[in-house]
């Protein structure tokens, strides 16, 4: 009896051994790259701290400045709630009417389900360069085209009022991922229920009404939750858009005001670079950084809501 | 639209009898309906080529005629490309981020199997609270801790002005190939690994002679977007490497070269496409396993 608890027990010992060697790479990547910069992000966040003379205690004065007289951060808090509103829902639509076409399509759909896919593969920085150059006001195709069929040319990434509308269309373009996405859901979508909704009568709408939207709406929640925590994070585009239309760009340190045209394409991320490495004040870059953490983890929880089913957490 | 005519002509023939006003009308319905659907595709399908299209021939415009409003080149300047390579610094981009690129996806798939194993198929205390935590770190923008992570590879262990801030960590498992693999891995039936110890395997055996040769497709979709993330990771290298050019990745060099050939729109762009080409290439390789990738990254329908 003794004998059996006791090799129990080394067995118990030995299986959790097991468990913590299979997963120790991600426990020192967790302490390492987690755990303790974030600690240390709470810390920084209340010290005054340039990078070279030692921090001191600042209490709540990075907080205060930060959202109080930091100048981009109302800006860019603004933009996202508009990249959030407009964009996001804009590209969940836009996937979802992708998806559907797609599904209809019959003749050459391989084709065509490359060819929506491919720009979402295009490289952030490529493909924003791409965008800078097509939409560019002075040589650019779109408004060479715009201007001869007598449309007025908008300024896009030089305009405040366009700039916004413009990296959605470039978000508009990279859709493949939702497209795959809605497709797939769509297609499982059982065919019995539209065969019965058809006997009923049902017209086009009333089938995509409630067949089809009852059957993908945790993809729609799944699409537009993602969504909405890619806009908070959005970063490469709004910067290299912002960067190549000013005409500024250069290495570390320079004079580049982000969020050009009028702070018109700032985010959150972007001002912890800026406050950061452009203007050397890593407290208060600690306190973006947390406010941008607080929004992330908000919708995080949102998605790994168990009753949601969005993402499978136990077995 | 063979099939789909050939289906509605079938039927009345084998009924011998000639088609009803109500058939007819149907049959028309089907065919404006293809021409519809069909219309809209080859719309859409203008909307997400065009841009690969007019990048690729400005790229092949003369300078002075990359000044122009001209969509359409007159001389085709395929040197171009070949003055884009001779960009000091331009080789050392594509050297820098195949490093980046191949060194760090074989880091992550060496260091995030076992972890995914481990969540995908061991009983223990914690789990889920460990999964959580991978979802978290999964979607912690870069940015959150860059402060803390960049007075650390830069004060204290001095490798500013280098890749190594963004290679080494992920050779501690990277979180988003953890969640996905660890996906993937459920899917494997127990059976398999019950059968397995039976026949006297450890673990670790079990994993690397039962579990690795099953899990090929996700351990492929972890590496090609693993891959594709340092090809087009810009704040990354922005942080750690800006200070020294030699060190630059194509990505974060691409705008360089749009500041220093100010107007040349032509060279940026044939700098774009030669950035843009090869995950294009990459991508028509391994299509299968992107794809299995994409559906694979949490939805549960």
């Amino acid at each position: 009896m003794a004998a059996t608890t006791h090799t129990l027990r080394a067995k118990h010992r030995r299986s959790r051994l097991r468990t913590l060697a299979f997963l120790s790479p991600w426990l020192i990547g967790f302490t390492v790259f987690f755990a303790y910069p974030m600690i240390s992000t709470v810390y920084f966040s209340f010290m005054h701290y340039d990078g070279f003379k030692p921090p001191t205690w600042s209490g709540t004065k990075n907080w205060t400045y930060v959202f109080e007289s930091y100048p981009f951060f109302w800006p860019a808090l603004r933009n996202t709630l508009w990249l959030v509103v407009i964009m996001v829902t804009l590209r969940v639509l836009f996937g979802l009417g992708i998806g559907m076409l797609i599904t209809k399509i019959k003749t050459g759909t391989g084709i065509f389900r490359t060819l929506f896919y491919l720009p979402y593969l295009a490289p952030p920085v490529a493909a924003t360069m791409a965008f800078a150059f097509l939409l560019n006001p002075g040589t650019g195709p779109v408004n060479s085209l715009l201007e001869k069929i007598g449309i007025p040319a908008p300024g896009w990434f030089n305009d405040p009022s366009w700039s916004k509308p413009a990296l959605t269309m470039l978000a508009l373009w990279g859709v493949g991922d939702l497209m795959v996405i809605f497709m797939a859901a769509l297609l499982d979508v059982p065919r019995e229920q539209y065969e019965a909704a058809e006997l009923d009568g049902a017209t086009p709408w009333q089938r995509f009404r409630y067949v089809t939207l009852p059957n993908i709406s945790p993809i729609i929640m799944f699409a537009v939750v993602t969504g909405v925590i890619g806009a908070m994070q959005y970063y490469t585009q709004p910067l290299v858009a912002g960067k190549v239309a000013s005409g500024v760009i250069q290495g570390a340190g320079t004079a580049f005001e982000p969020g050009y045209p009028e702070h018109s394409t700032l985010t959150l991320p972007q001002l912890v670079y800026n406050l950061g490495f452009q203007r050397f004040d890593y407290g208060s870059a600690c306190v973006v950084a947390l406010v941008l953490f607080a929004l992330s983890m908000a919708f995080t929880a949102l998605l790994m809501r168990r009753r949601g089913g969005l993402i499978q957490a136990g077995d | 639209m063979a099939q789909d005519t050939a289906q509605l002509l079938e039927r009345p023939v084998e009924l011998k009898l000639p088609a009803t006003p109500a058939e007819r009308t149907a049959r028309r319905k089907a065919l404006l309906e293809w021409i519809a659907v069909h219309s809209l595709g080859v719309a859409a399908a203008l909307f997400f080529t065009l841009p690969f299209v007019f990048v690729f021939l400005t790229s092949l415009m003369s300078d002075s005629q990359a000044l122009s409003r001209d969509l359409i080149p007159h001389t085709w300047e395929w040197s171009n490309y070949r003055k884009v390579f001779d960009t000091p610094g331009f080789l050392t981009w594509w050297k820098n981020t195949l490093i980046y690129a191949g060194l760090g996806t074989a880091l992550t798939v060496v260091s995030s199997v076992p972890v995914a194993y481990a969540l995908a198929k061991f009983r223990f205390r914690g789990r889920n609270l460990t999964l959580m935590l991978v979802i978290s770190m999964m979607m912690l923008p870069p940015q959150v801790v860059v402060i803390p992570m960049y007075l650390f590879w830069a004060k204290q262990l001095d490798l500013s002005g280098t890749l190594w801030p963004l290679i080494i960590p992920l050779a501690f498992g990277d979180a988003f190939s953890i969640f996905l693999l660890r996906q993937f891995l459920m899917t494997i039936p127990n059976e398999y690994l019950d059968a397995a110890k039976v026949d006297g395997c450890g673990d670790l055996r079990t994993l690397l002679r039962v579990v690795l040769p099953m899990a090929k497709p996700g351990i492929a979709a972890i590496a090609l977007f693993q891959f594709f993330n340092a090809w087009n990771d810009y704040f990354g290298p922005q942080i750690y490497a800006s200070e020294n050019p030699g060190a630059w990745t194509l990505s974060y060099g691409l705008e360089s070269f749009k500041g220093a050939h100010h107007t040349d729109w032509n060279l940026t762009m044939a700098a774009t496409v030669l950035v843009l080409a090869p995950v294009l290439l990459v991508f028509f390789f391994a299509q299968k396993a992107f794809v299995e990738g994409v559906t694979l990254t949490g939805v549960k329908g």
